[in-house]
């Protein structure tokens, strides 16, 4: 236990103790910590084991950056898996566990894989999983499953609630460090209507780390929340940065509790539209690779210097600073200041003005040298690139790479990074959408030069937002120069470098990514893994892509870095789905008549979005018995059912007719008013798209329907086409789907059912006779009524204006009473379809022809129609494609499947055709299906067999009309 | 997710909106042949920048528009009823 909490400073609650879990060991830490920084202050060394090798590893960094300290948080139906300890903010009662280890975190068999290492290099899936295959279930997936996995996610379902919430502004700051803090002040102070948002749970970014600037970052906060126009978000992460200017955030609103309280919810998914955007993300330090750098005791040193400074708690006792630039100056300088062992500083540079203060406050300061080794207890400390060396006890080690700045969001929105030398890393190139990069984010580092940066981008937001007026405020004091860095990226040493800690990624497994070929950045990030774990290589992408450089013989910006895309830190499916999950995933779609159905027992099913009645069981049914006895019912006397959903398109316009022509492979303009006529209509490419009746109520009025689910479809068809097709036709229309409710009366009494519910439209086969249209009412409601069926029995179809089916609906089921009425769904009829040889869903799928379901015929000889010039095509017009035929089993008992394929014989490859839709007869007493068979008109009574290897079944069929009830369609004209 | 300014409506989001392809075809006389009819259902040029669509305000006006947008930067620069022309050039 080296590490420990200090006396005095950081911004934590000394009064305050808090108790946490961790392993199932108890400690205690305060207000203001992050997990992190409890386990720091409790000496907690080793936090995790690595993904590939297991190696033990320790707390890294102290943000978003984490590579090692994930942990499982909470337990049961909260817990969630790879959680960084770095970004948990600590509250009592936290239980935490770690990843990735077996038996235990201390005794981890899996490590020795570590001593197999050149066994699991790069590529090593790729390869070595290829052969033998019959090797891959029994050893290496239980292998890389008990070897390779992270957390586990939990197993029941997540009890807590989350929401979405969208909001505009004239400016939104990313980031409230010094930049974006100055930034959001300035934009405030213009007027502009701002959102300022923090990933952290306290505002002030680098600053917290800066005792001196501590009334500044105050009262700039207090200011800010003094502004009416200016929203302030902690543990708000913007996570993406889309197209016009629109920016996606979680904000964790209860995750720093036990659980939510009541009501509240957990995580809240933001999206932003700005007008402008500061992007005040400051920046990220980067490894150096050398051997060891994964070590228990290795930690960046900004992060050395967060804990010192934010944490109060001193992360080791004798440690080695490593670096090639000023910034980790300060962590030495502090680590002196609060422990009490010794501190080396190992600077690549040859010459530095800040080593003489150094020494002064008794550090040991070695100059043109480098870290060679380190295990956790020693570190070996040479010349550059020499031989042999010092060796250090250190049980802290602190590599500074130099920084990088975050320019993630920036990237996303466009502006493609840019090299800057000065900085050996990437800074935002020019802006493609309404943004500016401020302070660290644009390389502008130093607390007074970044608050300067983030003044200025924030008053230029505001004005080109179309806020002017500018308002002064103090800033703080702008601090000297830093000495140039010395762009420096591995330590030619023996032993495992690594670029990317929480993919086991090493420098050499970049070097033989090149070497085997994967020489592009992308492919190397691919072959080897690196950056692609949740850290998204923010600690060594760059060095990863130097090492790859030096390699290809290149400078490193020609390699550059992979593409940034979001999300910038991972994000929970929860937050995402806000409230659309479960029975609110869609609106439900209800007809007029739903209540009326569930009151009467219905078992209702979701069909798209709507909810319909699949049949009306009654007490002791079971199976298929309710289907058979409602289909019984209407072939027999007569049934009623609720067709609601049905798309209906009212058509009105002196060229509604002519409009309908070039809509439909049939004629329109023929149909007399008072009729209607079924129509087929195609996509331009000459497949079918849908189909329904169509009935002329006037002159220049017309009512089309169409299937269910291609109701919104069809309709942006027609004015796709109305509107820039045929502008010149006078027609207009309009969706009355869910004004008309629409319920079939089927079955040999029908008529007579309906001649004594309808007053004032005679229903004699005479007067009203198939496809007849007419108008008359039931129970005092005007309904119009269609004879047409879809059962194949003398039908009719009534419309009622959607609130008064329920009248409308009981009045026929009294008048069927005499006749053993019965209302029947969705099985009973498609039962009787497939009976009757209707083409539907399965036939409709959007690869046939109208030639294919036997309805070529229908085409009419001339004028212009969507589809017809290109159904002519030889591939489609070829008149041995598959075509619906109906199909029986010559073995009455044995059942048929849809999705079986049409063979010659069992056991032949050659399919001739599938079958599309099946269903126990009730005229046949067997299984009968439909099916797309190829010649399959000239193959009309003979034996093929009906296959399915998936449940290893052969059934030899029949082929048949498609119309397995009246061929002759007598029925339906009764 | 786009803004797109609906000639009717207004710059409404992205999500009000269907997207049918390419404006640029027109659809050929009826005798025009198979080849013109394959052109027009398959043949694109799917350029790399700015580019003429077709968009139904669906959630709206429910209008057929033709929006000029660049498929690359994704910024959209002007928007048309159907018989109404889109500027000539666009910078
Ligand atoms: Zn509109």
């Amino acid at each position: 236990m080296t590490s420990k909490r200090l006396p005095s400073g950081g911004l934590i609650d000394r009064g305050t103790t808090v108790r946490f879990n961790f392993d199932g060991r108890s400690f205690t830490g305060h207000p203001g910590d992050t997990l992190a920084s409890a386990l720091l202050a409790n000496g907690v060394r080793l936090v995790g084991r690595s993904f590939k090798y297991h190696r033990p590893r320790g707390i890294m960094t102290a943000g978003p950056e984490e590579p090692n300290a994930l942990v499982e948080l909470r337990e049961g139906a909260r817990r969630e898996p790879n959680t960084k300890a770095t970004e948990i903010e600590l509250h009592d009662g936290l239980v935490s566990a770690s990843q990735n280890r077996w038996p235990s975190l201390a005794f981890d068999l899996m490590s020795i894989n570590g001593f197999a290492g050149p066994a699991i290099s790069a590529g090593f899936y790729y390869k070595t999983f290829m052969w033998p295959k019959s090797f891959w279930e029994k050893l290496y997936e239980p292998l890389i499953r008990r070897a390779a996995g992270l957390g586990r996610a939990a197993s029941q379902p997540d009890p807590d609630h989350y929401e979405a919430m969208h909001a505009h502004c004239d400016v939104l700051v990313v980031g409230s460090g010094a930049a974006g803090l100055a930034a959001a002040r300035a934009a405030g102070e213009a007027g502009a209507r701002v959102i300022i948002c923090e990933r952290d749970f306290v505002p002030g970014g680098g600053l917290l780390l800066s005792p001196a600037d501590a009334a500044w970052r105050g009262d700039m906060v207090n200011a800010l929340e003094a502004m009416p126009n200016v929203e302030i978000l902690t543990r708000t992460n913007v996570f993406g940065y889309y197209d016009h200017n629109l920016l996606g955030a979680v904000e964790r609103v209860s995750d720093h509790k036990a659980e939510p309280d009541q009501h509240e919810v957990r995580q809240r998914y933001r999206t932003f539209r700005a007008k402008q955007v500061v992007l005040a993300t400051g920046a990220s330090e980067r490894l150096i690779a050398f051997p060891g750098n994964d070590r228990p005791g290795a930690m960046m040193a900004g992060a050395a210097l967060t804990y010192l400074r934010r944490f109060g708690v001193v992360p080791g006792r004798n440690a080695v600073v490593f670096t090639n630039n000023d910034s980790a100056y300060e962590t030495a300088l502090a680590l002196a200041e609060a422990g009490s062992g010794k501190v080396t500083l190992v600077d690549v540079r040859s010459q530095s003005a800040l080593a003489a203060a150094m020494t002064a406050r008794g550090i040991d300061v070695r100059l043109a040298s480098e870290v060679a080794y380190f295990d956790g207890k020693t570190a070996l400390v040479r010349r550059r690139g020499g031989a042999g060396g010092d060796k250090f006890v250190a049980d802290l080690l602190c590599p500074s790479g130099g920084w990088n700045p975050n320019v993630q969001l920036a990237s996303q929105s466009g502006a493609k990074p840019r090299w800057e030398a000065t900085l050996a890393s990437h800074v935002p190139g020019e802006s493609v959408q309404a943004e500016r990069s401020a302070g660290a984010t644009k390389g502008i580092f130093g607390i007074g030069a970044a608050a300067y940066d983030g003044a200025r981008a924030g008053r230029e937001a505001a004005a080109a937002a179309g806020f002017a007026k500018a308002q002064d405020f103090a800033l703080p004091e702008r601090g000297p120069a830093e000495q140039p860095i010395a762009p420096f990226w591995e330590v030619k040493a023996s032993g495992k470098s690594f670029v990317d800690l929480q993919h086991d990624v090493t420098a050499e497994d970049i070097r033989l990514a090149h070497r085997e070929g994967f020489s592009h950045v992308e492919h190397a990030k691919r072959y080897t893994t690196h950056g692609m774990a949740t850290d998204q290589g923010k600690l060594g992408s760059l060095v990863g892509s130097a090492i790859l450089a030096e390699a290809r013989g290149e400078p490193v910006e020609a390699v550059g870095v992979p593409t940034h895309r979001p999300y910038t830190m991972p994000v929970a499916f929860g937050a995402l789905a806000g409230h659309a999950s479960g029975a609110h995933f869609q609106p439900v779609r209800r007809t007029a008549l739903n209540d009326w159905h569930l009151r009467n027992g219905a078992v209702m099913q979701p069909t798209g979005a709507w909810l319909r009645p699949f049949f009306y069981p009654k007490p002791g049914e079971t199976g298929w018995e309710p289907i058979f006895r409602e289909a019984r019912a209407v072939r027999s006397s007569v049934g009623i059912c609720d067709v609601s959903t049905l798309g209906k398109i009212d058509v009105q316009g002196p060229d509604a007719a002519a409009f309908l022509d070039r809509l439909y492979i049939n004629t329109f303009s023929t149909l007399a008013v008072g009729k209607c006529r079924y129509g087929v209509m195609l996509r331009e490419d000459g497949i079918v798209f849908d189909d329904g009746t169509t009935s002329r109520l006037a002159e220049d009025h017309f009512l089309v329907t169409t299937t269910t689910g291609n109701a919104a479809p069809v309709l942006e068809h027609m004015e796709f086409h109305a509107q820039t097709v045929w502008p010149e036709l006078d027609v207009q229309f309009c969706s009355v789907t869910d004004q008309w409710a629409q319920v079939a009366v089927a079955g040999p009494k029908s008529r007579e059912t309906l001649a004594a519910a309808v007053d004032g439209l005679d229903l004699s086969n005479e007067v009203f006779p198939f496809m007849g249209v007419g108008e008359g009412k039931i129970a005092g409601v005007p309904v119009r009524l269609f004879r047409i069926s879809f059962s194949g029995e003398l039908a009719y179809e009534i419309a009622v204006p959607s609130g008064h089916a329920e009248t409308v609906w009981e009045a026929i089921l009294a008048a069927g009473k005499p006749f053993g009425i019965v209302p029947y769904g969705l099985e009973a009829m498609s039962l009787m379809r497939v009976e009757k040889g209707h083409a539907a869903g399965p036939e409709l799928n959007g690869q046939t022809t109208a030639a294919d379901l036997g309805m070529g015929r229908m085409m009419k000889k001339s004028g212009d129609v969507i589809g017809r010039v290109l159904a002519g095509r030889p591939g489609l017009a070829d008149p041995g494609r598959p075509r619906l035929v109906g199909i029986r089993p010559v073995d009455t008992n044995k059942r048929l499947r849809g999705g079986a394929h049409i063979v010659r014989e069992p056991g032949s490859g050659t399919s001739m055709g599938w079958v599309s839709s099946v269903t126990q007869s009730i005229e046949h007493a067997c299984w009968i299906g439909l099916a797309m068979v190829e010649n399959g008109e000239a193959l009309k009574n003979q034996r093929v067999f009906a296959v399915s290897p998936l449940h290893d079944e052969s059934v030899e069929v029949t082929i048949t009309s498609p119309h397995h009830v009246d061929p002759e369609n007598l029925r339906v004209r009764a | 997710m786009h803004l797109i300014p609906c000639p009717y409506c207004g710059e409404r989001p992205q999500d009000e909106f269907h997207y049918r392809g390419d404006a640029t075809v027109k659809r050929p006389a009826p005798d025009a042949g198979e080849q013109a009819f394959y052109d027009y259902v398959y043949t694109r040029a799917n350029p790399r920048g700015w580019h003429d669509e077709w968009w139904q305000h669906y959630a709206g006006c429910r209008q057929w528009i033709r929006v000029r947008r660049n498929t690359l930067t994704h910024a959209v620069a002007a928007s048309a009823g159907p018989a109404d022309a889109l500027p000539e050039a666009t910078p």
